[in-house]
């Protein structure tokens, strides 16, 4: 039962990461969507935790990348040298090379290093020295971003933004979580003793279940009506794009698959929207990223049949 | 399918992105070329030739560049077209204002228009002139024809529009939805139709030679003037009895009155004229509703005889010494006045001694031989009353044969067909029984009007026509007053009891539509006439007066202006809601599972707990149960197993309906 592995994964990880089910539930969806994670939250929420969790909980390769200002492509794709041994260039690769990426800071780094990345993400190869090198599978990426308005970012392009299925707030824990998490463990030494629950060909079972899970005519009428509502809205700078459309409905059965369905209801669609659509929408005028509260009203703008 | 670049766009080394703008498809050409051509045909009628003849030419150079997939001419070439056509309207019409200058202009620019379209707005321009064209034509004609070929014209330019909209939509799809849109344009219609404050009268008044080209009875007689008009299969004029109609041979519809005669030509004199009849209605009483087509003149064609009638709107309704009832100004709307005669009443006992005089007079020197006969037939007779029987009986005898085709007469016309020629119409009967009369010293004049008329089977309305006119005399006698003699009916009775066509002897050449052998054609006439008719009554006829009825039998009396927009605001807003509520409706019961999903959530939205519109299956469920705690489960299973056949693979039939009786099983505790 592929469900019942997603089950035991959140379980697991709901042990570590205190108070944030639904947020570990989402990331899932991500992983599971074979998209890849945004997290945009302040510093010190457990952002970092989050990448640990999943890579400890799934047995997968980890690096974690710290973007800076002077980050270059090559530092994170990786470089040919000189071998003077076997006479030519041998590439070296760079931390991309690994099954989970954890983008540290990504709106620190400049565009041409950002886009590199999303550029890996998007194609899931890179390009050096004229030979293409496919990047490990699964290849999951959490990138996590401070908010725009602190001092030395280069905020994300809207292109680049779209190369991100989800984007997630991890927000401060509810009072209970984080009591139990000020008098509990330290969470390194406990994710250090963690095993993984789930193998790869696992993940890769459940990836291959999600693409199965049945959308139906009426389903794709509500995301139809959707993406039109935000086409329509004045208040937009831009509606959501039929990739936005296709994301939308990735997520959503991955949602459902996680919830044990073999069918996709609109209230998947509505779980995972305003994930799915938040960083992808802005408001006419400012370009300012649309509130919660706004994409709440959207969703309720639009009936179900 | 876009239009090819041409050479010189392909030279020009165009930006990417700013390509050659799209030109029609053949389809969106082809719906736009129907409905301009469907829209300018009604206006042939009445347009140019040469107008007519440019759109023609300019719709079939559009149609022929569409087949050949061209580009549109250049702008410098219409430009120089449009420039012309504006110099020929203007020299046709000496002006550009007023509506007929104006029409011309439009249509023209219709079709020039449709040559210069390059992009979506163009197509939206041109649908808007036709629309208005549509509308114009109108001002010409209000036939249900014409009627119609405007609504076809409107239907053809909103499948034209709706092809612009969506250019691979299957042509029946959009001659469909075109269609409903128009039907659900409907119920406006007609409320603007019925609440719109009307106007008396036309609103652009009638052409200026609307009075000219009239068929119909003229003010005087000479031989040959009626059976002119025989050929003519118009309506003169429609009535609609209250009661059962008069008997065929009673119903004679008095126009001119015909007192002097120079021997070839009678002519009508000045009657006096008062408010109230000459006379003293007496006898059997025929309500009924007279409606006239226009025809220049002032009588009124009542039944005889016509007692005080109604205001008709254009004037009271007056009255004539020679019993006649005339309208204030001559005829120049169709019109409609509610009228009562009294066919058995006695006119004239009071007529003063010149009007007896001039009803003897005849003109020396001509028809001799008639005054000589005349004073043989009056010699030894000792009343007015048996001179008028051995006329008759003269007239009977001297078998008279009464045909379509009388010979042409000479100077002494009464002389040539009382002893020569000895065939005639009734104009001929009429008038030298009077001229007989005359000279045998009894008072006598000539009546024309119209005679018998054909009951409609469909709508029961009497219909006479130019064909029915006819042409009979009276003469005065003592204590009798004017007593009305027919002489067609001594040669030709069945022309009083059946109408024209049974009188005529065999052989005769009748008008198409009154041959008997035809009967089929004469349904299909009688149905066409009163469709025209119901038309006319309903649609063109509702004025002010039946606004006002309509609105007091709904109970609002006194209407002004204001109030009759706040109704209409009223009702064209909850039609709307009507409308709306029925397409959301609909949306809702496309198929069983949705009606049964609709059930439920109406039955729970009754008890209080409504589902939000957006609001999904699994959700409401949740939320239903955490209301109903003691239902939690059977709400549960309901809610998601409509999710599951809803949005699951594929659901079968049996489920549905297991669902569907499920939840008419469902009771809330």
């Amino acid at each position: 039962m592929p469900d019942r592995h997603a089950d035991r994964l959140l379980e697991a990880a709901s042990r570590i990461i205190l108070g944030k089910e639904h947020e570990l539930r989402l990331a899932l969806a991500c992983l599971i969507a074979r998209g890849h994670l945004l997290v945009e939250d302040v510093p010190g929420v457990g952002k970092t935790t989050l990448a640990h969790v999943f890579a400890r909980l799934l047995g997968l390769q980890f690096q974690r990348i710290q973007f800076t200002s002077d980050l270059l492509p090559a530092d994170i794709v990786g470089v040919s040298i000189f071998d003077r041994e076997t006479g030519s260039f041998r590439f070296h690769p760079g931390p991309l090379f690994a099954q989970l990426i954890l983008a540290d800071e990504i709106n620190r780094a400049t565009p041409k290093t950002q886009s590199a990345l999303l550029e890996a993400m998007e194609e899931r190869q890179v390009t050096a020295d004229g030979r293409t090198l496919a990047l490990p599978s699964p290849f999951f990426v959490i990138a996590t971003q401070n908010p725009a308005n602190q001092i030395g970012t280069f905020p994300l392009p809207e292109s680049q933004l779209d190369r991100f299925l989800m984007r997630i707030h991890l927000g401060y824990p509810a009072r209970a979580a984080e009591r139990a998490l000020l008098m509990g463990e330290d969470r390194r030494r406990l994710l250090e003793r963690q095993q993984p629950v789930l193998s790869i060909d696992e993940l890769r079972a459940l990836q291959h279940a999600a693409q199965d899970v049945t959308v139906a005519d009426a389903l794709i009428d509500y995301v139809q009506a959707l993406l039109a509502a935000t086409r329509t809205d004045a208040s937009l700078a831009a509606g959501l794009s039929p990739r936005a459309g296709l994301a939308l409905i990735a997520a959503a059965r991955a949602w459902a698959l996680i919830d044990g369905r073999d069918h996709v209801l609109p209230e998947d669609v509505q779980a995972v929207f305003a994930h799915v659509a938040g960083h992808r929408l802005h408001l006419a005028g400012d370009g300012r990223n649309v509130p919660q509260a706004a994409l709440l009203r959207l969703l309720q703008s639009v009936a179900l049949h | 399918m876009r239009a090819e670049p041409t050479r010189h766009d392909a030279h020009a080394g165009r930006a990417i992105g700013s390509l050659p703008p799209p030109s029609l498809t053949l389809q969106q050409g082809l719906w736009l070329l129907a409905a301009a051509g469907v829209t300018l045909a009604p206006h042939a009628g009445y347009l140019p030739w040469w107008i007519i003849a440019a759109c023609a030419s300019l719709l079939g150079w559009r149609a022929w560049l569409l087949w050949q997939r061209r580009q549109p001419p250049h702008r410098l070439l219409l430009l120089l077209l449009t420039l012309a056509c504006g110099v020929a309207v203007r020299q046709t019409y000496g002006h550009f204002f007023g509506k007929d200058p104006g029409v011309a202009l439009l249509a023209l620019l219709l079709c020039l228009k449709l040559l210069e379209i390059r992009r979506s707005r163009d197509v939206r321009a041109a649908v808007l002139l036709c629309f208005f064209l549509q509308m114009a034509v109108f001002f010409e004609d209000q036939s249900p024809p014409v009627a119609l070929a405007a609504l076809s014209g409107t239907w053809l330019a909103v499948v034209a529009l709706l092809a612009l909209a969506d250019p691979t939509a299957a042509h029946r799809e959009q001659m469909r939805t075109a269609a409903l849109l128009l039907a659900q344009g409907l119920p406006f219609m007609l409320m603007l139709f019925l609440l719109f404050p009307r106007v008396q009268g036309p609103l652009w008044g009638l052409p200026a030679d609307a009075a000219s080209a009239r068929s119909g009875l003229s003010d005087t007689m000479s031989p040959g003037s009626i059976s002119d008009l025989i050929a003519s299969p118009d309506i003169a004029f429609r009535v609609e009895f209250s009661g059962s109609p008069p008997e065929p041979s009673a119903r004679y519809w008095r126009g001119p009155v015909f007192t002097r005669f120079d021997g070839r030509t009678w002519r009508a004199e000045r009657p006096l004229e008062a408010s109230t009849p000459f006379y003293t209605p007496s006898g059997r009483r025929f309500d009924y509703r007279i409606t006239l087509e226009p025809h220049d003149q002032r009588w009124l064609l009542a039944l005889d005889f016509p007692g005080a009638g109604a205001d008709a709107g254009v004037g009271p309704v007056r009255f004539t010494s020679f019993a006649q009832a005339l309208l204030a100004r001559p005829l120049q709307n169709r019109s409609r006045f509610d009228l009562s005669s009294w066919p058995d009443t006695t006119t004239g006992l009071q007529d003063a001694q010149a009007t007896l005089a001039a009803a003897l007079a005849l003109p020396d020197g001509v028809n001799p031989r008639s005054r000589d006969l005349a004073r043989q037939l009056a010699a030894g007779a000792g009343s007015d009353a048996v001179i008028l029987e051995r006329v008759l009986a003269y007239l009977r005898s001297s078998r008279l044969t009464y045909t379509l085709k009388p010979p042409l007469l000479g100077h002494d016309s009464v002389d040539e067909f009382l002893f020569d020629v000895r065939r005639g119409f009734c104009e001929h009967f009429a008038s030298a029984f009077t001229v007989l009369m005359r000279a045998a010293g009894v008072p006598a004049r000539v009546v024309a009007g119209y005679q018998g008329g054909e009951i409609n089977p469909i709508d029961g309305h009497l219909v006479v026509r130019q064909s029915d006119a006819h042409a009979w005399a009276e003469v005065w006698l003592a204590g009798r007053g004017w007593v009305r003699v027919d002489p067609t009916a001594l040669a030709a009775p069945q022309r009083i009891e059946a109408g024209l066509a049974a009188a005529l002897p065999e052989g005769e050449a009748l008008p198409l539509m009154m041959r008997q052998d035809l009967g089929w054609l004469r349904s299909l006439r009688h149905r066409w006439e009163a469709l025209a008719n119901a038309w006319d009554q309903r649609v063109l006829g509702y004025n002010p007066e039946k606004q006002r009825e309509l609105l007091a039998r709904l109970g609002f009396r006194e209407v002004d202006w204001p109030q009759l927009v706040a109704m209409m605001s009223g009702a064209g807003l909850s039609l709307l809601g009507i409308l709306m509520a029925w397409a959301s409706w609909q949306r809702r019961t496309r198929d069983p599972l949705e009606r049964s999903w609709q059930t439920f959530c109406n039955r729970l939205a009754r008890a209080g707990h409504p589902r939000a519109p957006w609001e999904g299956p699994r959700d409401y469920g949740r939320r239903l149960a955490a209301a109903l705690p003691r239902q939690a489960d059977e709400l549960l299973r309901l809610t998601e197993l409509y999710g599951r056949l809803r949005y699951g693979a594929a659901a079968d039939r049996a489920e549905i309906r297991a669902l569907n009786r499920q939840i008419r099983k469902f009771e809330l505790q």
